[in-house]
């Protein structure tokens, strides 16, 4: 509407576009613009906006850290199994909602969306004492249990919304030719619904990958089972004032979900306008 | 025609409905498939059980716990004993915790009230911009929004160290020369300046886009109609759009306010609540009573503050949710 205002009128607006574009963005440029700058122009006095020569030496710092390797496989391995534990139990739930008629359904989608916003910021303290009567502290199940959890609702609700785009003229068919209900949905609608899988567990890969606050306070004395986000937490400590290092590792910690999200922009706005999910 | 039925189907005052049997006819158990029966439980069932175990008793838990006598001693050995709501007035009895509930309160309102005006700007001019200059904002836009958070408050840190942190130089070059070698997390009030600022730049985003999002359903002839009639710019924000995305407006309002208990990360990441403790607010200084001092009773007890702090909030964004649309169907 506004494509016919004269240049000069547009300039305000112009400006204010590139200054969010600044403060968005620059936080980020200068984490990855660290990461490659040599460690002497780094604590230089006159640090330059763009590095006057890059080094690959901070990521080989981080990657050669102790621990790396295996953090990466702990936050991996956490990160997976969760997903797919929640993507197969909510797979279930969703079906039940979106196709089938019964009693305590409303009930049912209260719980989840009163579970989408569990204050678990609040429950660290009872978590960690269950826990430990279990004996399950210091362990990376507990860990997948948790984020299992914290995943679960959203891909109820979401599975729920594509099940219910897929017609179920088309499962009633193929069960008219003989197909259980079960076959029906596993040779017809669980293909159409595959893509929307995948976009409903980038969502939980993010929340698990990022976790810091379980990942922190149930794993302690076992250090071989941290994973990334407390191992980078940690890493000033370890490394002390080298923040190149400390920037590359950041970098690489980000990396995948920076690369993602910017894959599926589009999905991901109206994902998560619909879903309401903190990063 | 049963798609439609299918629809009308989901919304449970209407009719009891026997029309689904006609596809179950030719499967081989009709009774299990009917949709009815015992099927749907079964398949809720590992979602409600992991609900119960892994959410409802933890909470149970921590009430347990917040009525006990729970220390060091209890944990290692149990048998705790029952004292009543002698930690609810331990806790209510202690100046420092209201100096906590005070902070966390001035905390939520700076947070809240810059992310909503932040993210309306944010989205009134994303919708005036032209095409091109629309994708840039809002890619940037999701890029801060897929920064995880442990990056970014690295990253943060590093923007306002005090001796090579790009941010007191800037400052000293602009002619600031008390900011020259400035220790920021040293100074209360400076450190949870950061953490704010750290919170907003995290959470604009996501208010931003959802905003716009609800921007654009507004009709374009309403705008036209109050621009014949007269109406300034913000007459009509005021009058016209306003009334408009109130809903998504409210919805948004409400999740960051409940959002501002997230910032337990960053504040735990990049201050650990101190200096001193200029940036504890109540989930920060739970875990620390519980965990660093061992009253797992008076942790417990501050989190069930808290958490009844919240669900007031909660129970208002529950009703928009709701009223906006009827998503429990």
């Amino acid at each position: 509407m506004s494509t016919t205002r004269p240049r000069i009128r547009r300039l305000p607006l112009n400006a204010a576009a590139f200054l969010t574009v600044l403060v968005c963005l620059f936080p980020v440029y200068w984490m990855v613009a660290t990461a490659f700058t040599p460690t002497r122009d780094i604590q230089s006095d006159n640090p330059r906006i763009i590095p006057a020569s890059w080094t690959l030496d901070h990521f080989r710092t981080a990657v050669g850290a102790a621990g790396f390797g295996l953090f990466w496989r702990n936050s991996v391995l956490v990160t997976l199994s969760a997903v797919l534990l929640a993507l197969v139990i909510a797979l279930g739930s969703a079906y039940a909602v979106a196709r089938m008629r019964w009693k305590g359904r409303r009930q049912f989608m209260l719980m989840v969306f009163i579970a989408q916003m569990a204050p678990w910021e609040s429950l660290i303290i009872p978590v960690y004492i269950i826990s430990r009567d279990t004996d399950m502290l210091d362990r990376l199940p507990t860990l997948t249990l948790v984020y299992f959890m914290m995943t679960l609702p959203f891909t109820i609700i979401v599975l729920r919304g594509f099940i219910g785009t897929i017609p179920p003229e088309l499962e009633e068919s193929a069960q008219v030719d003989g197909c259980t209900r079960f076959g029906a949905f596993r040779r017809i609608a669980f293909p159409l619904l595959a893509p929307g899988l995948m976009a409903t567990s980038l969502f939980g890969y993010i929340t698990a990958w990022n976790e810091f606050t379980y990942a922190n306070f149930l794993i302690i004395k076992q250090q071989d089972h941290r994973t990334l986000p407390v191992w980078l937490s940690s890493f000033q400590n370890v490394f002390g004032t080298d923040w190149g290092a400390t920037m590359a590792a950041s970098t690489l910690f980000a990396a995948p979900a920076l690369v993602i999200f910017l894959l599926l922009q589009r999905h991901v706005t109206s994902g998560f306008a619909a879903g309401a999910v903190k990063g | 025609m049963s798609s439609v039925r299918e629809q009308i189907a989901s919304r449970p005052s209407l009719g009891p409905g026997q029309h689904r049997e006609t596809s179950d006819t030719a499967s081989r158990r009709p009774s299990q498939s009917s949709g009815r029966g015992i099927w749907p439980y079964l398949l809720i069932a590992p979602a409600v059980l992991g609900t119960l175990y892994l959410l409802v008793y933890p909470l149970i838990r921590a009430v347990v716990i917040s009525l006990q006598d729970f220390g060091l001693r209890q944990l290692i050995l149990g048998h705790a004993k029952f004292v009543g709501f002698r930690n609810y007035g331990t806790l209510l009895g202690d100046s420092a915790f209201w100096e906590v509930v005070r902070r966390t309160f001035l905390f939520m309102a700076i947070n809240v009230v810059l992310i909503m005006t932040l993210s309306t700007l944010v989205a009134l001019m994303v919708e005036r911009l032209g095409r091109c200059g629309r994708t840039t904002v809002l890619s940037a836009l999701v890029l801060t929004w897929a920064m995880p958070v442990i990056s970014a408050t690295t990253v943060f840190q590093w923007l306002f160290h005090s001796e090579f942190g790009i941010v007191n130089e800037v400052l000293t070059g602009l002619g600031f020369e008390s900011f020259d070698r400035y220790p920021w997390f040293a100074h209360g009030p400076a450190a949870f300046a950061i953490v704010v600022a750290l919170v907003v730049w995290q959470s604009v985003p996501f208010a931003a886009i959802t905003l716009y999002s609800a921007l654009t359903t507004v009709p374009v002839e309403l705008y036209e109609s109050a621009r014949i009639d007269g109406a300034s710019g913000p007459r009509i924000f005021r009058s016209v759009t306003f009334p408009m995305i109130r809903p998504i407006f409210l919805l948004v309002f409400s999740l960051e306010v409940i959002w501002t208990f997230k910032a337990f990360v960053q504040i735990w990441v990049m201050t650990n609540g101190g200096p001193g403790d200029a940036t504890t607010i109540l989930p920060v200084y739970a875990v620390q009573t519980a965990l660093s001092h061992q009253r797992y009773d008076l942790g417990s007890a501050a989190s069930m503050v808290t958490v009844v702090l919240m669900s007031g909030v909660l129970v208002f964004y529950f009703r928009q949710m709701f009223r906006q649309e009827d998503e429990l169907a």
